[in-house]
């Protein structure tokens, strides 16, 4: 075990346990955001630089701050370390650059991009970028490209975040999807225009937090805040088949894999549950699901997590004394905990 | 006149070729090594040796090959990095097509201290002749029983290799090169674990520049308590350095490590003075990566002391008032050479080679290219420079790879010795025409 604290608050964490996954452990606004990590995917992580901390204190035995911010996702906690999110000016203005780089290129084409609603770089900026840019030139476009009938790949909205790759990589056979170029004008690619025809490829639009990859057999059906998921089930023989039906109305417009409150998905679904099963008789349903994180699909989500967050952060500065325990999974200061 | 180790004899007639570099002392180093010396003990001469890295961090050599894992019956990597691409750097390139035996003993020897079976040369794709002079020199070495099969009747089975690089900056970054080296994509691995425990296809693997290896050889000779002799303080031996731009004598020289900065830009032993009669403006010291320093900060640091070629003095005054020895690039500007405008063109190079993995040095570096051209068109305003200097400090230090910070410094260390030039740029941009032109530019941005 190792003790570590994050923001004042300590915890008790196993061996090898990174910092972001320790900070999800105490939970609440403490957690950095992630971009690129994905703790259902091997290898992911390190890319976006969005979960930098500023580690004030390596460890016991070796005290030294660390000269520069880290990748909370990929760098392990070590006995006695001290870290700092929330609490530290500089690495919020840090993150602020990190979000304004994320967007120098980004179109900003939320108002007809079916992934609004539902995007994490939305939510990353709202919650930690600038309200305005200082980038005073053509943003990048790049050739459209025709992935398949499922898939539709709008490039110009990619932040690279490499997860899709990953599941290509992890989660089907023969790899066909990766990065082409490089730089500036690195790309999304299922090399040199294959189809993704593997069973597990869908699983590519789950994954990705903008709406570079999105559900062709949804595209532009309706705005994501209009729909209501509902959990179902089926007895699949390719996967769990656990997912979750987004409805208007009577219909069930999208399937999807069920995810958490940091946007991951609980399980991986196959092409078959996500693209060809859209009748109800086809589902047992279980229920409504519960939406948590940061989801406009819950009313007035922004102005109720501002006032929130501002409470959590009077409540950090003066009510927690340095070093008091929380205990792991408790989640006290978790937003959705309190919502509910 | 400094006294030469890696450069003594590149001037002897034939000294490519195996005969003639076993004439004149090849191989003996080799020969001591494997016939009277052991793994551990050549280990010990290079960490007594001093000898630092000479690809650019400057890291111990000795410490960096402790370090290396030796699970058993796990292989082990020796990799030389001949990627050479730092903008002003040439050095490696002229050891090995001059004399490329100096290399390949310094991969056997250290392959014998590091007990590796195999080993690589990984040389960027622009020197595909230099390459091939290798390719001979490797042939040679195996026809003489220097490669292969128990060499010189030791015991030691060693083979080395040169794979040629695709034309990438990116893949001189140790863990980017093991990718390319693997016939991956070239982006650099995140750390840890290093290459020391996880390297080439999951082996423990050193990676090492040319110059480094090189200097195996003379260490094993002389032996590294000797070595360690010349220079100053923790800069020991001799280094070379890539001496480019407006001097008298561009080219490569091997210098004792302490020599004034002074003399080597004056003296005739080495640049030879400032070309034309002109007068110095800055000097670039360790490769376009390294902050920019103004003549006066060049000769002296802050303090006043004459600044020395080595690692400590070129680092003295921090960032503030300091560089870095780096590769041992050292590009001299005259007076007539524009600050702004040259950095528009490092700019231009770090925004190319930038692998995109994340996400400050993908955007950041094209962003700040961009608002230099406009600077350098005459469209730039104050605020720009303001932003240039917000956009450097929020690239530095927050990337996975030190390109990031290679595509800071310089912009950082412009800004800040040179903002009065900045601002006659985005101030009264009709007075630029007046600045000579040191490199092309316009006719390179439209080539
Ligand atoms: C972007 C980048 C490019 C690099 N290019 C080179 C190179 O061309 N040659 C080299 O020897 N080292 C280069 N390095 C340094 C290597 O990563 C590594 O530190 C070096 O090869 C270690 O060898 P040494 O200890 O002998 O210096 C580069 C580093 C970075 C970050
Ligand atoms: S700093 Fe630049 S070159 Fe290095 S990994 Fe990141 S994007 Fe690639
Ligand atoms: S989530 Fe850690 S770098 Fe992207």
């Amino acid at each position: 075990m190792a003790k570590v604290t994050i923001d004042g608050i300590t915890i008790d964490v196993p061996d090898g346990t990174t910092i972001l996954n320790a900070a999800r452990m105490i939970g609440g606004e403490i957690v950095p955001p992630a971009m690129c990590y994905y703790s259902k995917l091997k290898t992911s992580g390190g890319y976006c630089r969005t979960c930098i901390v500023k580690v004030t204190k390596g460890s016991e035995k070796d005290p030294r701050p660390m000269p520069k911010p880290v990748a909370s996702c990929r760098t392990t906690v070590m006995d006695g370390m001290e870290v700092q999110n929330i609490t530290s000016p500089d690495l919020l203005e840090a993150r602020a650059g990190v979000v304004e780089f994320l967007l120098l290129n980004h179109p900003l084409d939320c108002p007809v991009c079916d992934q609004a609603g539902e995007c994490h770089l939305q939510d990353l900026a709202y919650n930690n970028g600038k309200a305005e840019t200082r980038y005073a030139f053509p943003r990048r476009e790049f050739e459209r490209r025709d992935i398949g009938n499922n898939v539709q790949l709008h490039m110009n909205r990619c932040i690279l975040c490499y997860r899709c790759v990953k599941v290509a990589d992890q989660l089907t056979d023969g790899r066909v999807h990766g990065v082409i170029n490089r730089g500036e004008v690195a790309e999304i690619s299922t090399y040199i225009d294959n189809v993704i025809e593997n069973e597990m490829s869908g699983n590519v639009i789950d994954v990705c937090p903008v709406g570079a990859l999105t559900d062709k057999t949804f595209r532009f059906k309706s705005r994501v805040w209009y729909t209501k998921p509902v959990d179902a089930h089926r007895d699949c023989d390719k996967c769990c088949g656990k997912v979750r039906l987004w409805y208007k109305g009577e219909e069930v417009l999208r399937v999807t894999a069920r995810k958490d409150q940091y946007g991951e998905v609980e399980d991986w679904i196959c092409n078959t549950c996500r693209f060809d099963k859209k009748e109800t008789s086809q589902w047992t349903i279980e229920g409504p699901s519960k939406i948590s994180r940061d989801s406009v699909i819950s009313a007035n989500h922004y102005e109720s997590l501002q006032s929130l967050r501002k409470a959590t952060k009077e409540q950090l500065a003066n009510a927690l004394p340095h070093g008091e325990k929380v205990q792991a999974g408790q989640g006290a200061l978790n937003p959705n905990n309190q919502k509910q | 006149m400094s006294r030469k180790l890696l450069l003594a004899n590149d001037h002897v007639e034939g000294i490519r070729r195996l005969d003639v570099y076993r004439k004149h002392g090849g191989y003996n180093a080799l020969e001591k090594a494997l016939k009277t010396m052991t793994p551990e003990q050549i280990v010990e001469e290079v960490k007594a040796s001093g000898l630092r890295g000479r690809g650019g961090a400057g890291f111990p050599t000795g410490m960096k090959w402790s370090f290396l894992a030796k699970p058993e019956g796990v292989a082990r990597y020796l990799v030389c990095n001949a990627d050479e691409s730092e903008p002003g750097t040439f050095k490696d390139r002229y050891l090995m097509e001059r004399i490329p035996h100096a290399l390949i003993e310094g991969m056997i020897a250290s392959s014998f201290a590091l007990g590796a079976r195999t080993s690589y040369i990984y040389i960027r794709g622009e020197y595909f002749y230099v390459a091939n002079i290798l390719e001979e020199a490797i042939a040679e070495a195996y026809e003489a029983g220097l490669l292969g099969k128990n060499i010189l009747n030791s015991g030691f089975d060693h083979d080395c290799y040169v794979q040629v690089g695709a034309g990438a900056y990116i893949c001189g970054e140790e863990t980017a090169l093991l990718e390319s080296l693997e016939g991956k994509r070239g982006n650099p691995r995140i750390k840890p674990p290093f290459p020391a425990i996880a390297g080439l296809y999951g082996c423990p693997t050193v990676v090492n520049n040319v110059e480094t290896i090189a200097a195996v050889v003379p260490i094993i000779q002389m032996t590294g308590a000797e070595y360690a002799k010349i220079g100053v303080g923790k800069s020991t031996g001799t280094k070379l350095i890539s001496a480019s731009g407006h001097i008298n004598k561009p080219g490569v020289y091997e210098i004792e490590l302490g020599v004034p900065v002074e003399e080597f830009i004056y003296s005739d032993a080495y640049c030879g003075g400032i070309r034309n009669g002109k007068q110095l403006k800055a000097v670039v010291a360790g490769g376009s990566s390294v902050p920019i320093l103004p003549a006066h900060l060049i000769l002296k640091t802050a303090s006043g002391e004459p600044r020395l070629m080595t690692y400590e003095s070129l680092s003295d005054g921090g960032f503030a008032t300091g560089t870095m020895l780096g590769s041992g690039g050292f590009i001299v500007m005259d007076e007539d050479t524009s600050i702004v405008k040259n950095l528009w063109n490092f700019s231009r190079f770090y925004h190319h080679e930038s692998c995109g993995q994340c996400s400050p040095c993908r955007e950041g570096t094209g962003w700040m290219e961009k608002i230099l051209h406009n600077i350098v068109e005459g469209h730039g305003t104050p605020e720009d420079v303001e932003l240039l200097w917000d956009i450097q400090g929020k690239i530095e230090g927050k990337t996975i790879c030190p390109l990031g910070d290679a595509a800071a410094w310089p912009v950082a260390s412009a800004i800040r010795h040179f903002k009065d030039e900045f601002m006659q740029y985005v101030t009264r941009p009709q007075s630029i025409k007046d600045v000579k032109h040191y490199y092309r530019v316009h006719q390179l941005a439209e080539a």
